[in-house]
């Protein structure tokens, strides 16, 4: 299942480093990587693949808010669907 | 790679985070007919059973796709087939009233609507009684939602009908005097009503719809009035075009919602209905945006157009969106469930009178208005009779959901609590109507309803 994860908040060291890393134990793996500084705001997208991990979106959610959490700044996963239904047609 | 940018990811996210974009309903429409017998024992359990095992995983369901999407479904509901149709051979419309509410609980819905009657232009021979019953039901219940078409273009006005709706909310206001008159709440008069709605209070099952449906309501007023905040000051194409693109983009997380329950269900995809509806949570009101228009406060002169061109940018935005559209499709207006309307009415900008003008235009009627508790039934019915007329004459649907305040008055409120909000008690017309309800018969339909 290809979902989109971001990341939003402030910048500082190993956010890359930690939310891959999370993803990695969970077997989730990771297609396309952007990085962007919008509004002031550290942005970081990636579209992963969650077809090998033995977590739900649902847990892994929960998983990467806690990742989150630890380093300041805001994690989400959802289905990719849901930005391609929305933004093109 | 990805095929939308950052941008539009981190708009979509906004949207959900900041600005209230939400699914309002995932409603699942049952159709009952099949659970009719002359033995009110056999055809309760019928019903029990089948809403029960259709609707078994529907709240499980709404919470994966939400789960898995990170967009929130805030209600999961079920509407049936009008209980006045399924009840008519064998009676006990209480005991109904009763299984409803608990074929509701088993399956963990918000609400369920369809203890409904249609009597547009006359009663069937059970078909009084029935709504007779309505406030002992409400009250007795907690998560049955009733409704009654009292007028279509087609057939005119049942004004014997409106006399009797006057009565019965006054009767559901008291019989629920402990809770604010909350059954009122619960209880919509309509003229033409749709049968495919999944926004309650007023859903049910039409008699022309499929064993059973999945209807979808959007939402989101904070989306329309943040994207509304970004074109200030320009002129009202701009304003126009603004609504449509967000509408749009709504609608189709609607859709996707909808295809996506309908196929984990099994279920079929009915209907997307893209109406825009406010809740009392700050930045999630219907007012602000006509508001944000340039209105000093909505209910002011200008309020009827605003919300006119809202109404119908919206629809024009949605329908490319969806495969299907269809429910009630525009901008609600219900002051309880809108801060911005709580604060219109409460400064008296907003009154009776003009919402009675903004529901020409907009996509439902005089909606969650609480009036004080000694306001006479006659009173209530030519409200009644003044919203069915213009729902009738301009082919649309209107509706009635007013709460009388049992022992308010104007200047008090009284609190409902969750989506359903705060209700400012609204000052009524002194003068009576009394001569003209106690008429009764049936007011023609219009000449332009002859089509064929």
């Amino acid at each position: 299942m290809k979902a989109v994860v971001t990341v939003v908040g402030k910048d500082r060291t190993g956010i890359i480093a930690r939310v891959s890393g999370y993803l990695y134990e969970n077997s989730v793996n990771i297609l396309d990587i952007s990085q962007t500084i919008m509004q002031d705001i550290f942005t970081m997208i990636m579209l992963v693949d969650s077809a090998e991990s033995g977590l739900d979106l649902s847990s892994l959610q929960t998983g990467l808010a806690r990742v989150g959490d630890e380093l300041g700044v805001s994690v989400s996963i959802q289905r990719e669907e849901l930005f391609n239904s929305m933004h093109r047609i | 790679m990805l095929n939308v940018n950052p941008v539009e990811i981190i708009e979509t996210l906004n949207m959900i985070k900041d600005e209230h974009l939400d699914v309002r309903t995932i409603t699942m429409g049952i159709s009952l007919f099949d659970c009719v017998s002359d033995d009110w024992h056999r055809a309760v359990d019928k019903v029990y059973d089948k809403i029960t095992r259709l609707a078994e995983n529907l709240v499980s369901t709404g919470e994966q796709i939400e789960a898995e999407f990170g967009i929130p479904i805030v209600n999961k509901r079920i509407s049936v087939t009008p209980i006045s149709l399924i009840c008519a051979p064998c009676g006990h419309s209480l005991e109904f009233a009763r299984a409803l509410d608990r074929a509701a609980k088993t399956t963990g819905v918000n609400f369920l609507g369809g203890y409904s009657a249609l009597v547009a232009k006359g009663y069937s021979n059970a078909d009084r009684e029935f709504i007779a019953s309505i406030p002992e039901a409400l009250a007795t219940t907690d998560f049955l939602c009733s409704s009654v078409n009292v007028a279509t273009t087609k057939a005119g006005i049942n004004m014997d009908a409106v006399a009797q709706m006057g009565r019965v909310i006054k009767d559901t206001a008291a019989a629920t005097a402990d809770r604010g008159g909350f059954g009122c709440a619960k209880l919509v008069v309509f003229a033409n009503a749709v049968e495919d709605n999944p926004f309650m209070a007023g859903a049910f099952h039409g008699a022309g719809e499929p064993e059973c449906a999945i209807n979808v309501g959007v939402s989101g007023p904070g989306v329309v009035k943040c994207a509304l905040e970004r074109v200030k000051g320009r002129p009202f194409g701009v304003v126009a075009e603004t609504v449509k693109k967000t509408a749009f983009k709504i609608t189709r997380v609607g859709q996707m919602v909808a295809e996506e329950a309908s196929r984990r269900l099994g279920v079929p995809f009915g209907i997307v209905d893209l109406s825009l509806a406010p809740t009392p949570a700050r930045g999630d009101s219907v007012a602000h945006i006509l508001e944000e228009m340039g209105l000093e406060q909505c209910g002011t002169h200008g309020t009827t157009a605003a919300l006119a061109l809202l109404n119908d940018a919206v629809k024009k935005g949605g329908v490319m969106a969806s495969s299907y559209v269809g429910g009630l499709s525009g901008a609600f207006i219900p002051v309880s469930e809108d801060a911005g309307m709580i604060a219109a009415a409460e400064s008296g900008c907003l009154t009776l009178e003009k919402l009675e003008a903004m529901t020409c235009v907009c996509s439902v009627g005089l909606d969650m208005i609480a009036v004080p508790g000694d306001t006479s039934a006659e009173t209530i019915s030519g409200i009644i009779a003044d919203e069915m007329a213009i729902g009738v004459v301009n082919t649309k649907t209107t509706a009635v959901r007013v709460i009388p305040a049992v022992g308010k008055k104007v200047g008090d409120s009284v609190e409902f609590g969750g989506l359903l909000g705060t209700a400012p008690v609204m000052p009524v017309n002194g003068a009576s109507c009394a001569d003209f309800i106690a008429r009764g018969g049936r007011i023609p339909a219009p000449i332009h309803s002859l089509k064929n």
